[in-house]
C-alpha cells in the first residue's frame, strides 16, 4: 500500500465506511433488478458528489479539491470492492479531457458542474468491440459530429460525451444528433452504442497532440483502481470462506494445496497493487505515464482475471450460484478488462513503448 | 488363419455400414439437420419437435444411442468397430445421436455393472430409448468434495426405506424423472454406512427448488425428501456398498466430463479462424493482432495435445476394460482448457462477446457467454480439479497424505 497523506487516508476510510455501510453488493443487486439502462442508483451519485468525490481530480476554483489521481484511484477501489454502480469513474474520465485540453471558457462551463454531480460526463473512443484508438473514422465539420462509438460506458445517464474523432477530442452534449442503442453486457452495467449524426462539437484545442492518449491512460489507471478493488474483495472474500467451510472434518484453509494457491494469489494482488498505484501516481507526477499505465492496467487484467476465477473455483457449487456475489465480480472484470486495452493489446502497447 | 478370416469381417463391416446409411437416410430427415439431443444438457426441459421425436424413438428401438450395450437390455449390441461406423455416418450425416443425458454418460454403465438382473431389464431400456431422465443426488450442504461426510438417512423398514434428507446442487432434478443416489444406511461408519439407491421423482415427499446461477438460468436443484418410501429392490448391490458404486459412477462421469469425444465437437471450429471474423488480418491474411496469435497458437498446440492424450488413454483403459484412474488426469485438463478456450474466445470477440442480451449480439455469441459463466462448474463438479489432484497424488504416484 502506498504511502497516504492524511488527506488521502481520511478520503479512503470515509469512501470505505460508506461503501461497506450505504453500498454494499445487496444495493447494486437493486440496481440490477430494476433494470432501469442507466444501471445506477441517482440518489447514491448524488451523495458521492457531496463527499466530494465527483470532483476529486477537478481544480479548487471550479468546485473540487484538486487530490490527484491517486486520491481518486483510492475512492474508486472502495468502491470497486462493492460493485458501487455509478458514473463516477467515466465522469472523472471525461473531466480530465476538460482539465487537459479545455479551454478555459469550456472549464468553466463544465467542470463545476461535474464535480457537484449535477452532470454526468464519459468518454467515447472505441467504434469497435476491441479497443483501438488507431481506428477511429469519427469527423467533424463545421462543428458537426458524425460517427458511432461502441460500448460507450455510462452513457445512458451521461449529458456531456468526450468524443474522440480523427482530428482530436469533441465535447458534445446529449441532444440532437445523438442517439443511443443500449448493449446489455454480462455485467448488467450502462453500455450504449452511441450514434452522433451532425450533433454539435466543440474541440478540446489544448493538450497538445498526445490529449487523446494522456486522457486514454487516465481511464486505463482508473479502471485498473476499480479492478483493483474487485481482486481485493474477491480475495479477502475467499479467504474468509475458506476459513469457515468444513469438509473432510477439517476447514478448508488446513489444505495446504490450497494454502500454496492463496499464497500465489496473495503475492499476485501485492504485484497488482503496486503497478495500479504506480500508475495513479505517475499520472500525478507527469512522469513516465503511458508506461505506467501500460503495466498498472495489463497486471490488473492478469491479476483480476486469475482472482475472480479461482474465487468461484475456491468456493466450489456456491460460487456458481447467483445468489452469491462472487460471480459478479468475474462477469464485471471481463467487461473492464475488454475496456481501454485488452491484454493482448496492452502487451503490444508495452513491446511499442519500449520500441521492441 | 487370420488372413482368411480378415476379408469377411471387412465385409460385415461394410454391410453395417450400408445397413447404416439406409437407416440416416429414411429416418434423419433434412428438418433434423442442426438440431440437437435434447436430453445431452442438464440445462433445459427435454422440449422436443414431433421430428425429434420419432427420430430419438428409431434410434432408440435400435439400441444405436448406445451402441456397445447388452442387446437384451436394449442396447445396440454391437461391436467396438460397429459402433465406430455408427459414429462416423451419423457425423457425415450431419446426424445427432438422440439418445443422452446422465442415464447414458454415467448410471447406466454403472448399472450394468452392479445391479441384478430385474434392475437392468426394469432401468435400462428406457435409458436406450431416452424415455427417462436421471438426475444424480451426491452432493449435499456439508458433503461437496467430502462426499462420504453425507447425512441423508434411508431407515430400514422391513421391505422398504423411509428416506430423509436433503441433496443440493441437483442438476436437471426439477426435470428429471428418476434420481440416482448415494444415502446413509448406517450411521457408525463414514464410508461402509453408504448405500447406492434409486427413488422416483415423482414420490411423495421429494420437493426441487431450483437455484439461479451465474450464467442466469436455474438447472440445478436443492432437492428435498420427507419420510419419501422407496422399496427395498431400489436398492443397488448390496446395503453398506454405495461408496463403491457411487465412485465407480464418478469415474464414468469425469471421463464423460473430459472425455475428449464431446468436448472434441463442441470446439470444433479453430479459434484463428474466429479470430479472423473479430478482428483484422495483415497482407499474409495472418491475424494482424500477432500477440492474440500466438496466444492463440499457444492454446490450440496444448489442446491438440490433450486430444491426443484422450484418445490414448481412453484406447489404453478400454484395453483394460473400463473406466481407470486416468480419468481424474483427463478431467483436469480437459475442464481446464474448455475454460481456458472460453476466455479466449471473449478476449477475441471483445466486447461484442460480453454480450447478455439483445438483437445486437448474435445467438452465437450469447450463449458463448451463458456457456463461459457454466462452463465454471465444470473443475468444480464430479470432483473439483483438487480433489482430482488428491487422487492423482495418492491413488497413482502413490503419495501419502500428509500427517
Ligand atoms: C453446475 C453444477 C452442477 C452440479 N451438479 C450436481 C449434480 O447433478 N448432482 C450432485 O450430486 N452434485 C452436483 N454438483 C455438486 C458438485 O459435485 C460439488 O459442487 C462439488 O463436489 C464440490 O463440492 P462443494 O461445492 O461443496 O465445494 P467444497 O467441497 O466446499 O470445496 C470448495 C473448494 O475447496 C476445494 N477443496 C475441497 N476439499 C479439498 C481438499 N481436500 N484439498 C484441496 N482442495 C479442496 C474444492 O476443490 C473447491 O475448490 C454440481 C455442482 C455444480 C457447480
Amino acid at each position: 500500500m502506498a504511502v497516504l497523506n492524511e488527506e488521502q487516508e481520511m478520503l479512503r476510510d470515509m469512501a470505505r465506511d460508506w461503501a461497506t455501510n450505504e453500498s454494499p453488493v445487496a444495493e447494486f443487486r437493486k440496481v440490477r433488478a430494476a433494470g432501469e439502462p442507466q444501471a445506477y442508483n441517482t440518489g447514491a451519485y448524488a451523495t458521492m458528489a457531496e463527499m466530494g468525490w465527483a470532483g476529486v481530480i477537478i481544480p479548487e476554483a471550479q468546485g473540487g479539491s484538486d487530490f490527484g489521481f491517486m486520491s481518486a484511484g483510492l475512492v474508486v477501489e472502495e468502491l470497486g470492492k462493492t460493485l458501487t454502480a455509478s458514473p463516477l469513474v467515466a465522469t472523472t474520465i471525461a473531466a480530465s479531457a476538460i482539465i487537459l485540453g479545455g479551454s478555459d471558457e469550456q472549464k468553466a462551463k463544465w467542470l463545476s458542474k461535474l464535480a457537484s454531480g449535477e452532470t454526468v460526463a464519459t468518454l467515447a473512443v472505441d467504434e469497435g468491440a476491441h479497443h483501438d484508438p488507431s481506428a477511429i473514422e469519427a469527423s467533424v465539420s463545421g462543428g458537426k459530429l458524425s460517427g458511432k462509438k461502441a460500448f460507450v460506458h455510462e452513457a445512458h445517464g451521461a449529458d456531456l460525451f468526450v468524443v474522440a474523432a480523427k482530428d482530436g477530442l469533441y465535447l458534445v452534449e446529449k441532444g440532437d444528433g445523438v442517439s443511443l442503442t443500449t448493449r446489455k453486457l454480462t455485467d448488467q452495467r450502462s453500455h450504449a452504442d452511441v450514434s452522433f449524426d451532425g450533433a454539435a462539437a466543440e474541440k478540446l484545442e489544448g493538450g497538445g497532440d498526445t490529449l487523446l492518449d494522456d486522457v486514454l491512460d487516465r481511464a486505463r489507471v482508473l479502471a485498473a483502481a476499480e479492478m483493483l478493488g474487485m481482486a481485493q474483495q474477491v480475495f479477502d472474500t475467499t479467504l474468509d470462506y475458506l476459513k469457515q467451510r468444513v469438509q473432510f472434518n477439517q476447514v478448508l484453509a488446513t489444505f495446504q494445496s490450497l494454502q500454496h494457491r492463496m499464497a500465489d494469489l496473495f503475492a499476485d494482488l501485492a504485484q497488482m497493487r503496486s503497478a495500479v498505484e504506480a500508475g495513479l501516481q505517475a499520472v500525478d507526477g507527469g512522469f513516465g505515464v503511458a508506461r505506467a499505465a501500460t503495466v498498472a492496467k495489463a497486471e490488473a487484467n492478469r491479476v483480476l482475471h486469475v482472482i475472480s476465477n479461482q474465487g468461484i473455483q475456491l468456493h466450489g457449487g456456491i460460487g456458481m450460484t447467483d445468489e452469491y456475489d462472487i460471480g459478479f465480480y468475474v462477469k464485471r472484470a471481463r467487461v473492464l478488462e475488454a475496456s481501454w486495452g485488452s491484454t493482448s493489446y496492452l502487451k503490444d502497447r508495452f513491446a511499442k513503448l519500449g520500441s521492441y | 488363419m487370420a488372413t482368411q478370416l480378415e476379408p469377411d469381417v471387412h465385409a460385415d463391416e461394410e454391410a453395417f455400414r450400408t445397413e447404416v446409411q439406409q437407416f440416416l437416410a429414411t429416418h434423419f430427415t433434412d428438418e433434423l439437420k442442426g438440431s440437437a439431443n435434447a436430453l445431452a444438457g442438464v440445462d433445459g426441459p427435454t422440449d422436443e419437435t414431433p421430428a425429434q421425436t420419432k427420430w430419438r424413438e428409431a434410434v432408440g428401438e435400435r439400441g444405436w444411442g448406445t451402441p456397445t450395450w447388452p442387446k437384451e437390455y436394449g442396447g445396440g449390441g454391437l461391436t467396438k468397430a460397429q459402433a465406430k461406423i455408427v459414429d462416423q455416418e451419423f457425423a457425415k450425416a450431419g446426424a445427432y445421436n438422440p439418445i443422452g443425458g446422465m442415464g447414458v454418460m454415467m448410471f447406466g454403465p454403472t448399472l450394468l455393472e452392479y445391479g441384478n438382473e430385474k434392475q437392468k431389464q426394469e432401468h435400462i431400456p428406457p435409458i436406450c430409448r431416452g424415455e427417462i431422465r436421471w438426475c444424480q443426488g451426491y452432493s449435499e450442504p456439508n458433503a461437496g468434495s467430502d462426499l462420504a461426510n453425507l447425512q441423508t438417512f434411508a431407515e430400514d423398514k422391513g421391505d422398504h426405506y423411509i428416506v430423509n434428507g436433503q441433496k443440493t446442487w441437483t442438476s436437471g432434478g426439477q426435470w428429471a424423472d428418476k434420481c440416482f443416489a448415494i444415502v446413509r444406511t448406517d450411521k457408525s461408519d463414514k464410508h461402509r454406512g453408504i448405500s447406492f439407491m434409486l427413488l422416483d421423482m415423482e414420490a411423495p415427499g421429494v420437493e426441487v427448488r431450483p437455484i439461479t446461477m451465474i450464467s442466469g438460468t436455474s438447472p440445478f436443484c436443492e432437492t428435498f425428501f420427507t419420510d419419501v418410501k422407496v422399496p427395498k429392490e431400489n436398492l443397488v448391490g448390496e446395503e453398506g456398498q454405495g461408496w463403491t458404486i457411487g465412485k465407480r459412477l464418478l469415474q464414468h462421469e469425469r471421463t464423460n466430463i473430459s472425455g475428449g469425444g464431446r468436448l472434441a465437437s463442441m470446439m470444433g471450429q479453430s479459434l484463428g479462424d474466429i479470430a479472423k471474423k473479430y478482428g483484422d488480418t495483415d497482407a499474409q491474411g495472418e491475424l494482424a493482432d500477432k500477440v492474440l496469435r500466438d496466444r492463440i497458437a499457444d492454446f490450440e498446440i496444448r489442446w491438440n495435445s490433450f486430444l491426443l492424450t484422450a484418445r490414448r488413454a481412453v484406447e489404453e483403459s478400454k484395453a483394460q476394460g473400463g473406466v481407470s484412474e486416468i480419468s481424474s488426469v483427463l478431467k483436469k485438463l480437459g475442464t481446464k482448457l474448455s475454460q481456458e478456450r472460453s476466455e479466449l474466445l471473449i478476449e477475441i470477440r471483445g466486447l461484442q462477446g460480453l454480450g447478455w442480451e439483445g438483437d445486437e449480439f448474435t445467438k452465437g455469441e450469447l450463449d458463448a457467454v451463458r456457456g463461459w459463466l457454466f462452463g465454471k462448474a465444470t473443475t468444480i463438479y464430479g470432483g473439483s480439479t483438487e480433489i482430482q489432484n488428491n487422487i492423482i497424488a495418492k491413488r497413482v504416484l502413490g503419495m501419502l497424505d500428509h500427517q
